[in-house]
C-alpha cells in the first residue's frame, strides 16, 4: 500500500480532503498526525469490572434465577449491540473520517472496548451456562438440546473470532499508537480487522438470539 | 455504507523495519487459533453430553492435539532471534493475569456445579490451556509490530 492509497469510487467531498491537498486544519501539517497521550488499559475503570465480575461469581454461587437471567440477557444484549453497532454504524463512520480524527477518536475508544468486550463476554457466557443447567436446558434429555448445542456452536465460532482476531487487533492498534512514529497503515489494516470481525460476530449474535428467544418461548 | 477515504500523510504508511521482518517469522497466529479451535471443540462436545454418561474419547485427543500445539507453538516465539522480547513478555505476564481471572471464574463454576471427576480434568486441562494460548496470541500480536529494542 502507498501512503495516497485510495478506495475506488472515493467521494472525497464526504471527507473534504483530497488527494495531494494541503491537510486538513488540526492535522498539524505535512507528516505523521499528532497522536494524544493515552493509556492502553483505562485504570480508572477496573473496579467497575471488578464489581460486575463480583456480581457475576455471587450469582452463580446462589444460583438466583433473577440474578443468573439479568447477567445472561443484559450481557448479551450489549454484546450483540456492541458488535453491530461497531461492524454496522461506526465503521463506516470512521472510514469517512480525516486520519487525525481517527487516531484522536481510536486513542478514545479502543483502551475502553479492551475492557468492556471481554467483561460482556465473561457476563454472558458464564451467566448462561449457569442458566441452562440451572433450569435443566443443558441436560441431554432436553426436548430442545439440538437447538442448545447448535448455540453452543456458533458462541465457539465467535469466541475463536473474537479472541484470534478482535482482541489481538485491538491490543495492536494501541500499542502502535503509542510509538513515536505509528504506522498509519498498519493501523488502518488493524482498524479494519477489529471492525469487520465485531460486525461479523454481531450477525453471528443475531443467530444466537434466535435460538435464545425460540428456546424461551417453548 | 459510506465511502472511505484512505489518504494517508506522507511518512505515516510507507512499509517499516517491522514490516519486513514478518516474513521471517514462524506461523504462531495461525497455530494459536488452530489451538484454540481445538479447546472450544473440546469444550462443546464434553458441554453437549452434559446430564448422561459422557464419551471423553475425542475430547481427550483434542486436548492432546491442542496442548501439543501449545507447547510448538511456544517454542517457535522463544526461538525468534529479532523479535521484542521484553514488549511479549510485558503484555504476556499481564494477559496471563487478566485470563487467570477468567478462567478461574468458570473453573469455580465447575466445581460449583460438582461436576464429575473425570469431565472436571479435562474442563480443567482446556481452562489451563486457554488462560494460556490467548495471552499468547496477545503478547505475540503486540510484540511482532515492535522494534526488537522496544521496552
Amino acid at each position: 500500500m502507498t501512503d495516497t492509497a485510495i478506495d475506488p469510487g472515493v467521494d472525497t467531498a464526504a471527507s473534504g480532503v483530497e488527494p495531494g491537498a494541503a491537510p486538513p486544519p488540526g492535522a498539524g501539517g505535512p507528516g505523521p498526525p499528532p497522536v494524544p497521550n493515552f493509556n492502553i488499559v483505562p485504570v480508572r475503570a477496573l473496579p467497575v469490572v471488578a464489581v460486575v465480575l463480583i456480581g457475576l461469581i455471587v450469582a452463580i454461587s446462589t444460583n438466583n434465577l433473577w440474578a443468573l437471567t439479568f447477567f445472561h440477557v443484559a450481557g448479551g444484549g450489549l454484546w450483540t449491540s456492541l458488535d453491530l453497532f461497531l461492524g454496522l454504524v461506526l465503521g463506516p463512520i470512521m472510514g469517512s473520517l480525516s486520519i487525525p480524527a481517527r487516531i484522536e477518536f481510536t486513542t478514545k475508544f479502543m483502551p475502553k472496548m479492551l475492557l468492556i468486550m471481554p467483561t460482556l463476554v465473561a457476563m454472558t457466557l458464564g451467566a448462561g451456562f449457569q442458566l441452562a443447567r440451572h433450569v435443566g436446558n443443558l441436560e441431554a434429555s432436553y426436548p430442545h438440546h439440538g437447538w442448545l448445542v447448535a448455540s453452543m456452536v456458533i458462541v465457539a465460532v465467535m469466541s475463536v473470532i473474537a479472541l484470534g482476531l478482535l482482541e489481538p487487533a485491538n491490543l495492536a492498534v494501541l500499542f502502535e499508537l503509542k510509538k513515536p512514529q505509528p504506522n498509519g497503515a498498519r493501523i488502518q489494516r488493524l482498524m479494519k480487522v477489529f471492525i469487520y470481525t465485531a460486525g461479523i460476530t454481531g450477525l453471528m449474535q443475531i443467530a444466537t438470539i434466535v435460538i435464545m428467544t425460540f428456546l424461551a418461548s417453548r | 455504507m459510506s465511502a472511505t477515504v484512505d489518504v494517508l500523510p506522507p511518512g505515516f504508511g510507507e512499509p517499516d523495519a517491522e514490516d519486513l521482518r514478518q516474513a521471517d517469522y514462524p506461523p504462531v497466529m495461525p497455530l494459536a487459533v488452530a489451538t484454540l479451535i481445538l479447546i472450544v471443540s473440546g469444550g462443546v462436545v464434553v458441554a453437549a453430553q452434559y446430564g448422561r454418561p459422557p464419551h471423553l474419547e475425542v475430547p481427550t485427543i483434542l486436548l492432546g492435539l491442542a496442548t501439543l500445539l501449545l507447547i510448538v507453538n511456544a517454542v517457535l516465539v522463544l526461538r525468534i532471534r529479532e523479535f521484542a522480547r521484553p514488549v511479549f513478555f510485558r503484555v504476556l505476564g499481564w494477559a496471563l493475569l487478566a485470563y487467570a481471572a477468567i478462567a478461574g471464574i468458570l473453573e469455580y463454576v465447575f466445581l460449583y456445579d460438582h461436576t464429575p471427576a473425570k469431565v472436571l480434568a479435562l474442563f480443567s486441562g482446556m481452562l489451563v490451556l486457554f488462560a494460556l494460548d490467548v495471552p499468547l496470541m496477545l503478547a505475540y500480536s503486540v510484540a511482532r509490530w515492535q522494534p526488537p529494542d522496544a521496552t
